[in-house]
C-alpha cells in the first residue's frame, strides 16, 4: 500500500510523518534545510522563493503557547519565502495547508480529500507525529555531531503522549543511528519498543549511560498527573535533568530541551524557520 | 405458495445431508428433500443447477438501526440487506438509543418490526434498566412478551454485585444471558489493540486484559450461579483458551464471534482507515490464528455479522472519533467461504457456522422449531447461493444505507441469488 504522503512516482507530496521516510529522503531534507538556514534570517534566494503559492494554517485544538508558536513559525516561514499566507476556512485554495488536530491519524483522513495540487504538512497530531520537530531535532545533531552512524541518542520524559519522540524515533532510526534510548516511568511508555528498534529505560542513570545526546521533552500534561504519573515534582525528582544526572553521559553530550540546546551554535527560531521553508520549498517544488 | 427448488446441491449442516436434489416448499415449510413427491405441483420452480441450497442464515449479532439510520425506512433496507445477504434470522440486541428493558418496549419493538414484514428477529432485552447496570428489568415478564434472552449490548456492568444479582435472577426465570465480556474501567478510552501497532499510530490503546479479566469474573459468577451464558464476540486468544477450558469443565456457555476478525488484524487498519475501527478492535495475528483454530474446534459455536450501519458522517473522521463498527449482513456469506476457501475447511463445517451453530445456540433459549436447517417439516428459510458469483464489495451492490466495511472496493465470492423465507421468495438479485 503507498503511503499517503508520497505519490505515485515516490515523491513527497505531503509531510505527514518522518515513519516510512527513505533515509535518502529525510538525509535530502537536512540537505535542504542546511542550505536554507542563511536565507531564514537574509533575504532570500530569489530561485528559493513561493511567490504566487498560498499558504493556509489550520490548528484544531484549544491553543496553547506550543502551538501558537509553531503557528507564528510557519506563518513566518511563508512570509519569508514570498508566500501568502490565507486566513479563513479556504483551504480548499491554498497550495500549502498546514494543519494540528488533536486526535492522531486525523491529517491522514484530509489528505485523501484535498484536491491534488494541495499539499499537507502535518505540524502535529494527537500523539502519532511532529515530522517538522523531529527534522529540527535530527538537523541539529548532524549539526553537532557530524555523523550519526555511532551516535547513543536519548529521549526522557513522557514518550507515551509524545508525537516529537515517535516521530524523531522513526526519524533516526532510518539515519542509522544505532542506539536510540527512552527513558520514563511504565506508566509513560508506549507499548511494542523494542519493535521501534528502541530499548526502554525507567532508571535515568541507566538510561544516560554514555549517551551522545539526550532529548528532553515537554513536561508531562496535567492530564496524566494523579493518573500515570502521582505529581510532577516526584516525577523531576527521577527524570529532572542537572549537570549532576548528566556526569554519566559523554562529556561532549548535546542536550535538547523544549526552550534550548545546549550548543551555543545553534539558533533555535532560526532553525525552525529553515526547517519549515525547507519543507514547504520541496512540498510546493521550488527549485534550489 | 408451492415452491419447487430444482437441481441444486442441497447442504444441509445440521442433518449433514449434502445432495444433488430438489427441495420442495408448501405452505411455508419444506415438505420434501432430495426426490420431489409425485404428488407435488409446484406454483414456482427455481432452477439451481450449479448453485448451492442452504438454510436461511442465522446471524446472532445484527443492528438495524443506528444512528441516523432508525427510520422505517431505513429498517426495511436493513432487513432487504438481510435478505440480500441469505440471513432469514436475526438476533438483534439492545440498542443504546431505544432500549428494550420493560415489557412494553418489547411489544413495540416487535410490532415495529411486524409492520415492516421483517425477517425472523429474536430480540434481546436489556438486563438491567436503560442497560445503566444498576436495576434489573422484569425479565419474566419481557420473556413473555418475546424475548430470548437479556444483555448489555456494548454497556459494561460496573458492579459486580448487580452482575451476580442478574446472573441469579436470569437463572430464577430460566433465561440466558448474553454478555460481552469487557471490563468497564480498561476498557475505556480505548481505541485499538494494544501492542506496537497502536504505539506506532499512537492510538489510545485497548488491553487485552479488558476481555480477559472481564471473561475470568463472568465464568466465575457463571459457576456461583449456574445460569447460561453466550458470550458475544470474543476476539482474543487468551479469552477462547478460557472458553476452552470452561467448556471441557462442562460449564453451560457457548460463544459466538464477529465475522470481520476471521480475516482481519490489527496491521490491517493501515494508515487510520476508519473502516477498520470495530468494536472488539482487531487485534494481531495470534489472536486471528486463535480464532481461526477456535472455529476448527468447536470452542466457538457461531460466527456473527456484528451489522452495525454508520453514517458517512459519523466514519469519515479522525480514527479515533471515528464510530467503531462495521456492515455485515450482506458479507457474512461470502466472508465465511472465503475462510474456508483459504484454511481447506470443509465447506459443511463452514456453513454450519453460520447455520446450525447459531441455532444450536438459539435452541438454549428458544422452543422448536429452529432456524437453521433444511429438514421436512423446517420452516421454509432458504438461500440459493452461485458459489461461482464474484462481486465487488461497492455501494452498486451494496443494499445496506451503510456502506462501513473493511472490505469495501474487495472482491468477494459467494453470492446469494434467491432468499426464501416462510414459503415465500422474498428475494432475488437482480443484475
Amino acid at each position: 500500500m503507498r503511503h499517503p504522503q508520497l505519490n505515485r512516482h515516490g515523491e513527497l507530496t505531503h509531510l505527514l510523518t518522518t515513519e516510512g521516510l527513505s533515509r535518502a529522503l529525510l538525509m535530502r531534507l537536512l540537505d535542504r534545510i542546511e542550505t536554507l538556514m542563511p536565507q531564514a534570517t537574509q533575504s532570500l534566494d530569489p530561485s528559493i522563493c513561493l511567490q504566487g503559492k498560498k499558504v493556509s494554517l489550520h490548528f484544531l485544538v484549544n491553543l496553547c503557547e506550543d502551538d501558537r508558536l509553531t503557528q507564528q513559525r510557519f506563518v513566518r516561514a511563508a512570509e519569508q519565502m514570498s508566500a501568502e499566507v490565507q486566513k479563513g476556512d479556504v483551504w480548499r485554495d491554498c497550495d500549502i495547508l498546514v494543519t494540528r488536530h488533536a486526535s492522531s491519524g486525523a491529517p491522514f483522513e484530509l489528505a485523501q480529500h484535498l484536491p491534488s495540487h494541495v499539499h499537507l504538512i502535518n505540524a502535529g497530531d494527537g500523539c502519532h507525529a511532529d515530522p517538522t520537530q523531529a527534522l529540527f531535532n535530527a538537523y541539529v545533531i548532524r549539526q553537532i555531531k557530524k555523523d550519526f552512524s555511532n551516535l547513543t541518542i536519548v529521549i526522557v520524559g513522557d514518550v507515551l503522549h509524545s508525537r516529537e519522540a515517535r516521530s524523531t524515533i522513526h526519524a533516526l532510526t532510518t539515519l542509522g543511528v544505532p542506539e536510540v534510548r527512552v527513558v520514563g516511568p511504565h506508566t509513560l511508555m508506549p507499548e511494542g519498543l523494542a519493535q521501534f528498534g528502541v530499548r526502554a529505560f525507567t532508571k535515568l542513570s541507566d538510561g544516560l549511560s554514555k549517551a551522545d545526546v539526550l532529548i528532553v521533552l515537554p513536561p508531562p500534561q496535567a492530564a496524566v498527573v494523579g493518573t500515570h504519573i502521582p505529581s510532577l515534582r516526584e516525577f523531576e525528582l527521577a527524570y529532572a535533568i542537572s549537570k549532576e544526572k548528566l556526569s554519566c553521559a559523554q562529556t561532549d553530550c548535546l542536550v535538547l530541551t523544549p526552550h534550548a540546546v545546549s550548543h551555543m551554535m545553534v539558533d533555535r527560531e532560526s532553525t525552525h524557520l529553515a526547517v519549515n521553508m525547507a519543507v514547504m520549498s520541496l512540498l510546493a517544488g521550488a527549485s534550489s | 405458495m408451492k415452491l419447487l427448488i430444482k437441481n441444486g446441491r442441497i447442504i444441509d449442516p445440521a442433518s449433514g445431508v449434502d445432495v444433488v436434489g430438489a427441495l420442495c416448499v408448501a405452505e411455508g415449510r419444506i415438505v420434501a428433500v432430495g426426490p420431489i413427491p409425485p404428488e407435488f405441483k409446484a406454483e414456482r420452480i427455481l432452477d439451481a443447477t450449479d448453485k448451492w441450497v442452504l438454510p436461511g442464515l442465522v446471524d446472532l449479532s445484527a443492528q438495524l438501526s443506528a444512528p441516523g439510520f432508525s427510520s422505517q425506512e431505513h429498517l426495511e433496507t436493513e432487513m432487504r440487506a438481510a435478505l440480500a445477504g441469505g440471513v432469514t434470522t436475526v438476533v438483534h440486541a439492545p440498542e443504546a438509543q431505544a432500549v428494550v428493558d420493560t415489557p412494553a418496549c418489547v411489544r413495540a419493538f416487535n410490532a415495529c418490526f411486524d409492520w415492516v414484514r421483517p425477517i425472523n428477529i429474536y430480540p434481546l432485552g436489556a438486563m438491567t434498566l436503560g442497560l445503566a447496570g444498576q436495576g434489573l428489568t422484569e425479565m419474566a415478564a419481557m420473556v413473555e412478551a418475546g424475548c430470548i434472552a437479556f444483555s448489555q449490548a456494548d454497556r459494561p456492568v460496573l458492579d459486580t454485585r448487580m452482575m451476580l444479582r442478574a446472573m441469579q435472577y436470569a437463572k430464577t426465570v430460566d433465561v440466558a444471558l448474553w454478555l460481552r465480556p469487557q471490563e468497564p474501567w480498561l476498557s475505556q478510552g480505548g481505541v485499538a489493540a494494544s501492542g506496537a501497532y497502536a504505539s506506532r499510530l499512537g492510538l489510545p490503546a485497548l488491553a487485552v486484559e479488558a476481555e480477559t479479566i472481564a471473561l475470568q469474573t463472568l465464568l466465575t459468577l457463571q459457576r456461583m450461579t449456574g445460569v447460561r451464558l453466550h458470550l458475544c464476540r470474543l476476539s482474543s486468544a487468551t479469552a477462547l483458551a478460557m472458553v476452552r477450558a470452561a467448556k471441557k469443565e462442562g460449564l453451560p456457555i457457548t460463544c459466538d464471534v464477529a465475522v470481520n476478525h476471521l480475516h482481519l488484524t490489527d496491521v490491517d487498519i493501515g494508515f487510520y482507515d476508519s473502516n477498520f475501527r470495530l468494536d472488539p478492535p482487531l487485534r494481531g495475528q495470534r489472536d486471528r490464528d486463535a480464532i481461526r483454530q477456535g472455529l476448527l474446534d468447536g470452542t466457538i459455536d457461531a460466527v456473527c455479522s456484528s451489522h452495525l450501519p454508520i453514517t458517512l458522517e459519523l466514519k469519515q473522521r479522525a480514527f479515533e472519533e471515528a464510530t467503531p463498527g462495521a456492515i455485515g449482513l450482506e458479507l457474512l456469506l461470502s466472508l465465511v467461504l472465503k475462510w474456508a476457501q483459504d484454511t481447506r475447511t470443509p465447506l459443511v463445517e463452514a456453513l454450519k457456522l453460520v447455520t446450525a451453530g447459531p441455532s444450536q445456540v438459539l435452541s438454549k433459549c428458544v422452543s422448536a422449531p429452529l432456524p437453521g436447517v433444511l429438514c421436512v417439516g423446517a420452516q421454509a428459510d432458504i438461500c440459493v447461493v452461485d458459489p461461482e458469483a464474484y462481486w465487488m464489495v461497492n455501494r452498486e451492490n451494496l443494499v445496506s444505507r451503510g456502506i462501513n466495511t473493511p472490505f469495501f472496493g474487495r472482491e468477494l465470492s459467494g453470492r446469494v441469488q434467491v432468499t426464501v423465507l416462510r414459503g415465500e421468495v422474498a428475494w432475488e438479485l437482480r443484475l
